[in-house]
């Protein structure tokens, strides 16, 4: 390396110097590299299963490359659980509670930060104050009030009681608090009316907020299991994550359509992560920091 | 999207209050109940009455037809001699525990892939995060044939260095750290963007500091950064308690309902989920939700009343 781009790089980062920044540096990338591969082995396993043959996945020691890739295995999924009708549900569920969240999340959000109103602190205290509880202690009356409302193996019974979200309230009015105010006093001055300044002038600027609360339900949403196990029974009512989990029953043994069918149920999610996994881990962190 | 629902809303607050000066009054009028009213009646009837009721519940019995009879602490004092709850409350312990030995790894691990200029950190934060992201019940799936042990390839590994590996998840005892392992694998990630946002708000010049008295990477890590980072660390592992102890899913998904050490390996959320909804003892089952909520509550007081012996804020 020569001395100039030496001085580059003293320049570029901080305080340390560039010989022992390469050396621990190095040791950085091995540690990383093999925990690294610890984190991902499971999904390379999974499909380099799929597409192998039950044998080769029964054979030991194991088969690393099944040689003649087993295509097929995916199209197994399709005729040998209701995997369409699982997807469906998961895509529905997730569109529903996203929509109804950030509909709901940022008018009382929005409230909460920016408003005044008697009874406001106890009101928000009420709602924050379910955020403490265990989501099991609510789950028998749940079941009971859906059961009640004729709602059980239907998509808004698993989804209705997952519209209302403390924790997204308390993000949207973490966020609308960080707003500027000056925007609104112009607005409120030009004669909008509360509901106009909130629709066109604070929910534009909340975006970073709204993915933020649109990554965290998609991600709760989709992998959800316990609730759509209650309050579904049949295979075709459920969602993947219950599908998935309840089908061992009938395709224990084809052990590679099982893992095809895991791969497809959890690829939506993976691929969205990949393709904006910058958004999505602020998104997270922003929501933890908060 | 979501335009008719929120015009509608709008039109309805337009229709019923003529437009007023409030400049200077102290409130915003009804506007803002408009706002809070949907989640407020929502929470209130999903959250605030199954609160209640759930505590209603715990002194009652499920009548043969449905319906409830009051039977006071029965099903408490059926729960203190219930050794099953006892065995699933160590179980859950066992688990949160093995997932808590993560937060360390993370901590590590999140101040090597934030060193200033290190290469592909992106690529590694996609790799650390991916099980945290993917669906529990498919990763689920995965581990039950990696752990099998007849033909897992974890066996097949140890086998090499001459253990003769178990069969993790059919064996008591095994299946709980099995499980516990694989809690730790997909959590990992999540602990890590938490610190990794800690980490970001440690200021540089502390850094530059160290390097010029000549402390070690490795000092600098132990004096500065590991007691800066206290906050998020107290916030990583109040999140992974509170977690541990729901866990429900991996364990649900990994061993199977057919599985012979399921009755040793049962978590308090599969107990809970058992009486209530196969055997439909909603009574019990809602005493141990309460049991559940009550632990939890006694963890959480315990590590705050904890956080300021080892807390640092800045």
């Amino acid at each position: 390396m020569s001395s100039s781009q030496l001085a580059q790089k003293r320049k570029t980062n901080t305080g340390f110097s560039p010989a022992q920044r390469g050396t621990n540096n190095s040791r950085a990338h091995i540690v990383l590299a093999v925990v690294g591969f610890i984190m991902v082995f499971p999904f390379l396993w999974q499909l380099i299963m799929s597409l192998s043959t039950n044998a080769q996945v029964m054979s030991v020691p194991p088969t690393f490359w099944p040689g003649e890739l087993q295509w097929q295995n995916f199209a197994a999924v399709f005729t040998k659980v209701p995997f369409l009708s699982q997807l469906g549900v998961s895509i529905t569920i997730t569109v529903l509670r996203v929509l109804g969240q950030v509909v709901l999340c940022c008018m009382a959000g929005y409230a909460f930060a920016r408003m005044r109103f008697s009874f406001k602190g106890v009101t928000l205290g009420i709602i924050l104050s379910i955020l403490m509880v265990p989501s099991q202690v609510y789950l028998i009356p749940q079941f009971q009030i859906i059961q009640n409302l004729g709602l059980l193996n239907t998509v808004w019974g698993i989804v209705l009681p997952g519209i209302f979200s403390a924790f997204g309230v308390f993000l949207m009015r973490q966020f609308f608090m960080g707003l500027p105010t000056e925007l609104e006093e112009a607005a409120r001055l030009d004669g909008a009316n509360p509901f106009q300044i909130f629709w066109k002038v604070m929910l534009p600027l909340a975006a970073p907020g709204i993915s933020a609360l649109v990554i965290i339900t998609t991600l709760w949403s989709w992998n959800d299991l316990l609730w759509p196990l209650v309050v579904t029974t049949y295979a075709e009512s459920m969602p993947l994550s219950a599908g998935l989990a309840t089908m061992q029953g009938s395709v224990s043994t084809d052990y590679t359509v099982m893992m095809a069918a895991s791969i497809m149920a959890m690829a939506p999610v993976l691929i969205l992560f990949i393709a904006l996994q910058r958004r999505v881990i602020d998104g997270l962190a922003f929501s933890g920091t908060k | 999207m979501t335009l008719p629902a929120g015009t509608t809303l709008g039109g309805i607050a337009a229709a019923q209050r003529p437009a007023r000066q409030r400049a200077g009054s102290p409130t915003d009028g009804w506007w803002p109940w408009l706002f809070v009213l949907p989640t407020l009646l929502g929470v209130l009837v999903f959250y605030i009455w199954p609160l209640f009721q759930t505590g209603y519940l715990s002194f009652t019995e499920t009548g043969p037809f449905g319906g409830e009879t009051w039977v006071g602490t029965e099903n408490y004092a059926k729960m203190l001699g219930d050794k099953n709850v006892g065995l699933a409350l160590v179980n859950t312990v066992v688990y949160t525990v093995i997932v808590l030995l993560g937060i360390p790894v993370a901590i590590l691990l999140a101040s090597m892939v934030n060193r200033p200029g290190l290469r592909f950190a992106t690529f590694y934060r996609v790799l650390f995060f991916m099980p945290y992201i993917a669906m529990p019940t498919a990763v689920a799936l995965v581990w039950r044939m990696i752990y099998n042990g007849d033909f897992g390839i974890l066996n097949w590994f140890l086998s090499i260095f001459g253990i003769d590996g178990p069969y993790w998840t059919s064996t008591p005892g095994f299946a709980i750290v099995a499980v516990g392992i694989v809690g730790m694998w997909s959590s990992l990630g999540f602990s890590m963007i938490i610190l990794s946002a800690g980490l970001k708000n440690i200021p540089p010049d502390f850094y530059e500091a160290a390097q010029l008295d000549g402390a070690s990477r490795w000092k600098q890590f132990t004096s500065i950064t590991v007691p800066l980072l206290t906050p998020s660390i107290f916030f990583v592992t109040i999140i992974s308690v509170i977690n541990g102890f729901q866990l429900f899913d991996l364990l649900y998904a990994i061993m199977g309902s057919r599985n012979p050490a399921m009755q040793q390996s049962q978590s308090l959320v599969y107990i809970f989920y058992n009486q209530a909804f196969i055997h439909n003892n909603r009574g019990y089952a809602a005493a141990i939700a309460m049991l559940i909520l009550l632990v939890i509550g006694i963890v959480t007081w315990f590590q705050f009343r904890m956080q300021k012996r080892w807390v640092n804020y800045v």
